[in-house]
C-alpha cells in the first residue's frame, strides 16, 4: 500500500483488515440505526469495501480530497440560497465527502415501494380533480381535501387522455430505529434537488474516481434521459419538435442554481413567467425577434403562483391565462397545476386505506405514522401525546411548517392546543422517526455522526415510474438534531446505490433536441436575458474602470506623504484623479461637492467608502453585487469557466466586505485579484461564448460603459486647463488608468502631452481602449440586432452610432486641445465629450425601450386580497 | 317570474391597456327553481379569445382576452331567467335543531350531505372569529330549529348593521365590519356565513340581482339596480335555503341567482389582469333588472 501522493488513484484496501480504524471512530447511539456499522467496531457488509478504502487512504489524503471537492463546488459555482443568510445569494453548496451507501437488495425493495406509491398518488391526483370517488366512497373526509389551501378549485375537471397526472415525484425517506425505511414526506409540487444529487455525484466521482469505479455504483444519467423522454412525450402536439422550458421564479429562489443547472443539462430554455405570454390559446416564449410556441413547461414555480387570472391574483411569477391553455390541452405543465395537494401530510394518514381501495393491496413501503386532527380520535391522541409528535400544519403557524412537540414550552404548548382545537382539520401530526445516523467527515479528518434523510426521485415512464438509482441525502446540522433541512444549514451527501455487477459507463452528455440550431443568431433569447446580458457587460466594465482608477490613486497615496511639502504637480494630479473617482462613480458630494476640500486633503475614508459601502449606489461593492446578480440570472448561458471567474469575483467581494480596512493599501490584494478576474471574464466572454444575440448585448453593454468611463475620466481630469499647470504627471496617470501607457510610450517618444494622449485615448480606433474603438465595435454589434430590415434603412441605433462615430472622426485635434484661458477650460473637448456621453445614454435608453421592456406593468383589474384572517 | 337582466361594467383607464385576461361570473346559473333561458356576454373592444365553461361549483364562467390596445373596456351581460316561488319555507321546513346539523351531516353518506360539508369550512374571505361567534350565540339557543335560528340571525344583522357603501371595500376583514357595524351586502353575507359555520351550519355565498320596485307613483329607473349578494344555508334532508340579510327577507321570486361559492372570491363578477392602463382606473357599473311580464315580446 502506497501513499497516494498527488495522483488521484485510490489505494487498494487490504482484504484482511478485521478491525478497520474507520468504524472505531464510528459513534454509536442507543436506539438509532447506524448506517455504516451494525455494532460498534463492525462495518455492515455493504460498507466494508468503502470503509477499508477510506482507512487506507489516510487522513491527510482525505483532507486533501475534501478540499478538492470544495474547490470543485466553488469553481462550478454550485450554490444554494439561504433566505436568512447575510451572504444570501450565492452560498456554496455543502457536500460531505462520505456518501450514503445502500445495498442492492435493499434498494430493490425501496424501489418497488416507491413505484407503487407514485402510481397510487397519480390515481389520487386524478381523482381529487375529477370524480372525487375517494370522498364519496368515504375513504377521504371532505374536510381534509376542501380545507387544504393547495387544493386548487380552478384545476377541477382538467383531464388527460393518457391518465398521466403525476409526472415527477420525490419522496423523503428516513430509516427508523428498527432499520426500516419509511416515507416521511411526499414532494409532488415541483420536486427539487435532483440537480444537486447529480452535481454531488459529479464532484464525488471526480475526487474519488477509483473508489467510485470499484464500488460498482449505479449511474444516474439514464434517469435523466428517461425524464427527458417523458417530458417530450407529454407535448400536446407530438408532430413537431417540442419546445420545453424550465420555469423558475428567478435568481432569488433558494435553488436557482439547480434550475439553471438542470435547464442546461436537459437542454431546456430557462425562463421566468414574464418571458412567456398567452396568445391565441397557446403559450409563447417571447424572444427578441419572435414568439415561439411552448409545448411543455417544467415548473419550479408553485402552482398557486402560475396564473394570476385564475389562481393567486397577486402573483407576478406566472403567466396570465396559463391555466386555460392547460385546460384546452395546448400546453402540458410538469407537475400539473394542482399537484401540490398531494403534499398535504394529512393524506399520509389515509394512504394505506387508499392503497387498498385502488389496488386491493397494502403499501410495500410504509409511510410514517400520521394522525389527522380532523378525525376526533386522532385529535385526542395528538393532544395527549404532543411531546412525542411532529406537527405539520397545512398552513404555516407562526411562519412554521414543522413544529416539534418536544421543543415547546408550556406556554407554546397551550397556545398550540388552542389552535388545534379551533381548526383541527389544519393539523397533522406524525411520529418522530429517530432518523438513522451516518458518518460525516469533520474538518480535522475524523468522523462524526449526523442524522440523515434521503430524497428519492421518480419520473413517469410509459404506464409506470422509474426511480433514480441514487438520491439526495441531507444531514442534520448537529449530531443530536432531527431537523434536516438545507435551509437550516445541513450538508448533503451523495447516495451510492451499489450494484451487484459493475455498470457500464454512461455518458452524461445527451444529444440535445435542439441540435439543429433554429436561428443562427441564437434567437431563443428572451428580452429579460438580453437585459441581463447588457447590464452584465456594463457592470463588468464599470467595476474594472473603478478598480483601475483606484489603483492609480493608490500609487500616489502609497508613495508620497500628502502634505504641503508634496510636489504641487503631484498634488494637482492626485486631486484631479480623486475628482474623477467621484464623477465616475457618481458618488457625491465626495471630492466634488460640499466639503470636497476636506476630503481632498484626507481622502482615505471616502475612498474606502467608495470601495466598501454596499449601500451607496455606484460604489465598487454595489457594482460587484449587481454584476453577480446579473451573471447568476443568466448562469445557464455562461460556461463553467466563466462561472468560475464569477465565483472569484464573489470571493473578492466577500473579502472586501469582511476584512477591516483602515487604509487604501489594505484593499491591495482584493483590487489586484479583481482586475485579474474582470479581465479574465472579458476574455472568456469573447473566446468562450458563442457570438450570438445574447453576446452582442453583453458586448454593447461593455463598450458603452468603457466609452463612458474614458470620456468621464478625460472630462474630469483634462478639460480644466491653464497654461500655468504642469500636466505631465496627470497625463501619465490618465494613461495608466486607461491602460494605454505602454502604447503611448511606444508611439510617442517625446514625453507626455495632451494632444498625443487624446489622439490615443479618443480618436485612435486601433487602440482597444480608445473611445473611437468602442464606437466602432458598437456600430458593428447594433447591425446584428433584431429589427425589421425590410425597409433597407438604418435602424435608429445604427443611425445614432454612425452619426457619433463620424463626428468624432471629423473632429480636429487642435480644436480639442485648445484652451480658453478666460474659462480655464478646453471648451471644444468638453463639448465633444459631453455629446458622446449624451448620445450613449440615448443609445442605452433606446435599447431598453426596444428590447428590454416588452410589456407594460401587469396589474389586477380588481385588487382583492382579503384582509388577513384574525 | 321572468326577468331580463342587463349588467354593464365599464372601465376607463388613464393610459391604454395593451392586453387583458379576464374571468367573468355574469351569466345566471340554473338551479332547482331558476332556469336561465338565454345569456350573452359582449365585450368592447372585441375579444381575441372567449370561452365559456362550468366552474368547480357548477356556475357559468366566461374567460376572455383582449389584445387590441384600448382606453376603456365594456362588458355587457344580457340574460333572461325564470324563477319559481319556493313556497313558505319556514312552515314547511323540518324542525331539525341547529345543533344537530353537523352531526347529522357527519354521519350521512348521502352525496348532498357530503357535498355540503365543504361549506362548513373557512375560506379566504370568511374566517372564524370568536367575537362573531359570540355575537351569533344569541340566535342559537340549544334545540332551536335551524331555519328559525338562521332567520333570527338574519333579522339581527339587518337591525344591528347599517348599510353604508363608503366604509368597506372587498378587502376589509370581517373583524372591522363587525367593529363598525357597517357594510354592504357582501360584508353582511360573509359575516353571516362566519357566524353560521362557527355553529356547524353549512352556509354559502350567493351572488346575483334583486328586482327593485319603485316607490308608489314613481317610474322604474333603468340601470338603477345593482348586483347583489346574500347567503344560503343547508338543511339536511331538505336542501339549501336562501336568506338576504341586507333586506331582511327570504328570497322568493325577486332574487336572481348568478353564482354561488364559498365567498365573493369564488364568484367575483369580473376579475382579471391588465397590461398597461396607467395608475388610474374608473369603474362604472349599471344593472337593469326588468320584469318580462311588462315586456311585449
Amino acid at each position: 500500500m502506497t501513499a497516494s501522493g498527488n495522483s488521484m488513484s485510490d489505494p487498494t484496501p487490504t482484504a484482511s483488515m478485521d478491525d478497520p480504524a474507520l468504524c472505531k471512530s464510528c459513534s454509536f447511539v442507543q436506539d438509532v440505526h447506524n448506517e455504516m456499522c451494525d455494532k460498534p467496531g463492525k462495518l455492515r457488509p455493504h460498507w466494508e469495501y468503502f470503509g477499508r478504502a477510506l482507512d487506507a487512504m489516510g487522513r491527510d489524503e482525505l483532507v486533501r480530497r475534501d478540499r478538492e471537492a470544495r474547490r470543485l463546488i466553488r469553481d462550478n459555482d454550485v450554490t444554494y440560497n439561504i433566505y436568512t443568510d447575510p451572504q444570501g445569494i450565492g452560498r456554496p453548496w455543502d457536500l460531505d465527502l462520505i456518501p450514503l451507501l445502500i445495498g442492492s437488495e435493499e434498494w430493490s425493495s425501496i424501489e418497488a415501494g416507491l413505484v407503487q406509491r407514485a402510481e397510487l398518488l397519480n390515481l389520487v391526483l386524478e381523482d381529487l380533480y375529477g370524480p372525487r370517488k375517494l370522498i364519496s366512497a368515504g375513504i377521504l373526509p371532505p374536510e381534509l381535501v376542501y380545507s387544504s389551501p393547495s387544493f386548487l378549485r380552478p384545476c377541477h375537471g382538467i383531464q388527460r387522455e393518457d391518465g398521466r397526472y403525476l409526472h415527477l415525484y420525490a419522496a423523503d425517506l428516513a430509516r427508523t430505529a428498527e432499520g426500516e425505511f419509511q416515507v416521511i414526506a411526499d414532494r409532488t409540487q415541483a420536486p427539487s434537488g435532483a440537480g444537486y444529487a447529480l452535481e454531488n455525484r459529479i464532484v464525488l466521482s471526480r475526487v474519488m474516481p477509483s473508489l467510485f469505479r470499484d464500488s460498482h455504483v449505479h449511474r444516474l444519467a439514464s434517469f435523466f434521459r428517461t425524464m427527458r423522454n417523458t417530458l417530450n412525450s407529454l407535448a400536446a402536439e407530438p408532430e413537431k419538435e417540442p419546445l420545453i422550458v424550465l420555469l423558475s421564479p428567478g435568481v432569488g429562489n433558494e435553488s436557482y442554481f439547480e434550475h439553471a443547472y438542470l435547464a442546461n443539462y436537459l437542454g431546456y430554455t430557462l425562463v421566468q413567467g414574464g418571458d412567456m405570454t398567452v396568445r391565441d390559446g397557446r403559450v409563447w416564449l417571447k424572444t427578441l425577434d419572435s414568439l415561439q410556441q411552448v409545448d411543455v413547461i417544467l415548473r419550479r414555480v408553485d402552482d398557486e403562483y402560475c396564473d394570476p387570472v385564475e389562481l393567486r391574483d397577486d402573483s407576478f411569477l406566472g403567466v396570465p391565462g396559463l391555466l386555460q391553455v392547460v385546460r384546452d390541452g395546448k400546453v402540458t405543465i410538469s407537475n400539473p397545476l394542482g399537484s401540490g395537494v398531494l403534499q398535504n401530510s394529512a393524506l399520509m394518514a389515509f394512504i394505506p386505506q387508499i392503497s387498498r381501495y385502488f389496488f386491493g393491496e397494502d403499501l410495500r413501503l410504509n409511510n410514517v405514522r400520521t394522525w389527522w386532527c380532523g378525525r376526533e380520535d386522532d385529535r385526542k391522541y395528538v393532544l395527549a401525546n404532543l411531546e412525542q409528535l411532529v406537527l405539520k400544519p397545512s398552513i404555516a403557524v407562526d411562519k412554521q411548517r414543522t413544529i416539534f412537540g418536544a421543543n415547546l414550552s408550556a406556554e407554546e404548548r397551550n397556545e398550540l392546543i388552542h389552535k388545534i382545537n379551533a381548526r383541527p382539520y389544519l393539523f397533522t401530526a406524525q411520529s418522530q422517526v429517530t432518523l438513522s445516523a451516518a458518518p460525516v467527515l469533520q474538518q480535522n479528518a475524523s468522523l462524526d455522526s449526523r442524522h440523515v434523510v434521503m430524497r428519492s426521485y421518480l419520473t413517469a415512464q410509459d404506464e409506470s415510474y422509474i426511480v433514480m438509482p441514487g438520491a439526495l441525502t441531507r444531514v442534520s446540522a448537529t449530531r443530536d438534531s432531527f431537523m434536516v433541512s438545507s435551509q437550516h444549514g445541513g450538508a448533503s451527501k451523495d447516495t451510492w446505490v451499489l450494484a451487484s455487477e459493475p455498470e457500464k459507463q454512461d455518458t452524461l452528455i445527451m444529444p440535445t433536441p435542439h441540435a439543429v440550431q433554429k436561428n443562427p443568431l441564437g434567437g431563443d433569447v428572451p428580452s429579460r436575458v438580453a437585459d441581463n446580458m447588457f447590464w452584465l457587460g456594463r457592470y463588468t466594465e464599470r467595476a474594472e474602470g473603478i478598480v483601475r482608477l483606484l489603483r492609480v490613486v493608490q500609487l500616489y497615496l502609497a508613495d508620497s506623504p500628502l502634505d504641503s511639502a508634496s510636489e504641487p504637480r503631484s498634488l494637482f494630479a492626485l486631486h484631479q484623479l480623486l475628482r474623477a473617482v467621484s464623477q465616475i462613480t457618481k458618488l457625491t458630494p465626495g471630492f466634488i461637492g460640499q466639503d470636497a476640500d476636506q476630503r481632498l486633503a484626507s481622502p482615505e475614508q471616502e475612498l474606502l467608502s467608495v470601495i466598501v459601502d454596499r449601500s451607496r449606489q455606484g460604489s465598487l461593492s454595489q457594482t460587484l453585487s449587481a454584476l453577480l446578480v446579473a451573471a447568476r440570472s443568466i448562469r445557464d448561458r455562461l460556461s463553467m469557466d466563466t462561472l468560475r471567474v464569477i465565483n472569484d469575483i464573489d470571493v473578492e467581494l466577500n473579502s472586501i466586505q469582511q476584512s477591516v480596512m483602515h487604509h487604501l493599501n489594505d484593499a491591495d490584494d482584493e483590487l489586484d485579484n479583481l482586475i485579474t478576474a474582470l479581465v479574465g471574464f472579458s476574455g472568456l466572454i469573447n473566446e468562450n461564448m458563442s457570438h450570438e444575440q445574447g453576446w452582442r448585448f453583453l458586448e454593447i453593454g461593455r463598450r458603452v460603459e468603457r466609452a463612458l468611463h474614458t470620456t468621464t475620466l478625460i472630462r474630469s481630469t483634462l478639460t480644466f486647463a491653464s497654461k500655468q499647470v504642469e500636466y505631465s504627471e496627470l497625463l501619465e496617470s490618465v494613461l495608466r488608468v486607461t491602460d494605454s501607457l505602454m502604447t503611448y510610450k511606444r508611439n510617442f517618444l517625446q514625453g507626455f502631452e495632451v494632444s498625443s494622449l487624446l489622439n490615443l485615448t479618443l480618436l485612435n480606433e486601433a487602440n482597444p481602449r480608445s473611445v473611437g474603438y468602442q464606437l466602432l465595435r458598437i456600430q458593428e454589434h447594433v447591425a446584428y440586432l433584431p429589427v425589421d430590415r425590410s425597409s433597407q434603412q438604418l435602424s435608429a441605433e445604427e443611425r445614432l452610432i454612425l452619426e457619433l462615430l463620424t463626428k468624432l472622426r471629423l473632429s480636429d485635434l487642435a480644436d480639442l486641445v485648445s484652451i480658453n484661458e478666460d474659462l480655464s477650460s478646453r471648451v471644444e473637448l468638453d463639448r465633444m465629450l459631453e455629446h458622446i456621453q449624451q448620445q450613449l445614454s440615448v443609445l442605452s435608453n433606446m435599447m431598453t425601450t426596444a428590447y428590454f421592456q416588452k410589456e407594460e406593468q401587469i396589474q389586477q383589474l380588481v385588487r382583492m386580497r382579503p384582509g388577513s384572517a384574525e | 317570474m321572468k326577468y331580463r337582466i342587463t349588467h354593464e361594467t365599464h372601465y376607463t383607464y388613464s393610459k391604454p391597456v395593451t392586453s387583458c385576461y379576464n374571468l367573468a361570473h355574469l351569466s345566471p346559473r340554473n338551479s332547482n327553481r331558476q332556469v336561465c333561458s338565454s345569456s350573452s356576454v359582449n365585450v368592447q373592444p372585441g375579444v381575441a379569445n372567449s370561452i365559456e365553461r362550468d366552474d368547480f361549483f357548477g356556475n357559468k364562467v366566461h374567460y376572455f382576452t383582449v389584445h387590441t390596445p384600448h382606453d376603456s373596456l365594456t362588458v355587457t351581460a344580457v340574460s333572461e331567467v325564470e324563477i319559481s316561488h319556493p313556497g313558505n319555507l319556514l312552515d314547511a321546513a323540518f324542525p331539525i335543531p341547529w345543533n344537530e346539523v353537523r352531526n347529522t351531516l357527519m354521519r350521512s353518506a348521502r352525496s348532498e350531505d357530503m357535498d355540503a360539508r365543504q361549506y362548513l369550512l373557512e375560506s379566504p374571505f370568511v374566517s372564524l372569529n370568536p367575537d362573531l361567534h359570540k355575537y351569533a350565540q344569541a340566535s342559537f339557543d340549544s334545540g332551536r330549529p335551524v331555519l328559525e335560528a338562521v332567520h333570527d340571525l338574519m333579522d339581527r344583522i339587518h337591525n344591528d348593521f347599517d348599510y353604508d357603501p363608503h366604509i368597506t371595500t372587498i378587502a376589509t376583514p370581517l373583524s372591522e365590519v363587525f367593529a363598525h357595524r357597517k357594510g354592504v351586502c357582501q360584508d353582511f353575507a360573509h359575516l353571516a356565513i362566519s357566524c353560521l359555520i362557527s355553529h356547524g351550519v353549512p352556509a354559502r355565498y350567493v351572488s346575483g340581482y334583486l328586482e327593485t320596485i319603485p316607490p308608489p307613483g314613481q317610474k322604474r329607473m333603468r340601470g338603477a339596480d345593482a348586483s347583489h349578494a346574500w347567503f344560503s344555508v343547508y338543511v339536511p334532508d331538505f336542501g339549501w335555503v336562501d336568506f338576504d340579510p341586507t333586506n331582511n327577507q327570504i328570497p322568493m321570486e325577486r332574487h336572481i341567482t348568478t353564482a354561488w361559492g364559498r365567498d365573493y372570491g369564488d364568484v367575483t363578477p369580473l376579475k382579471g389582469v391588465i397590461f398597461g392602463g396607467g395608475k388610474e382606473h374608473k369603474l362604472n357599473v349599471s344593472v337593469d333588472v326588468e320584469a318580462m311580464d311588462n315586456v311585449v315580446v
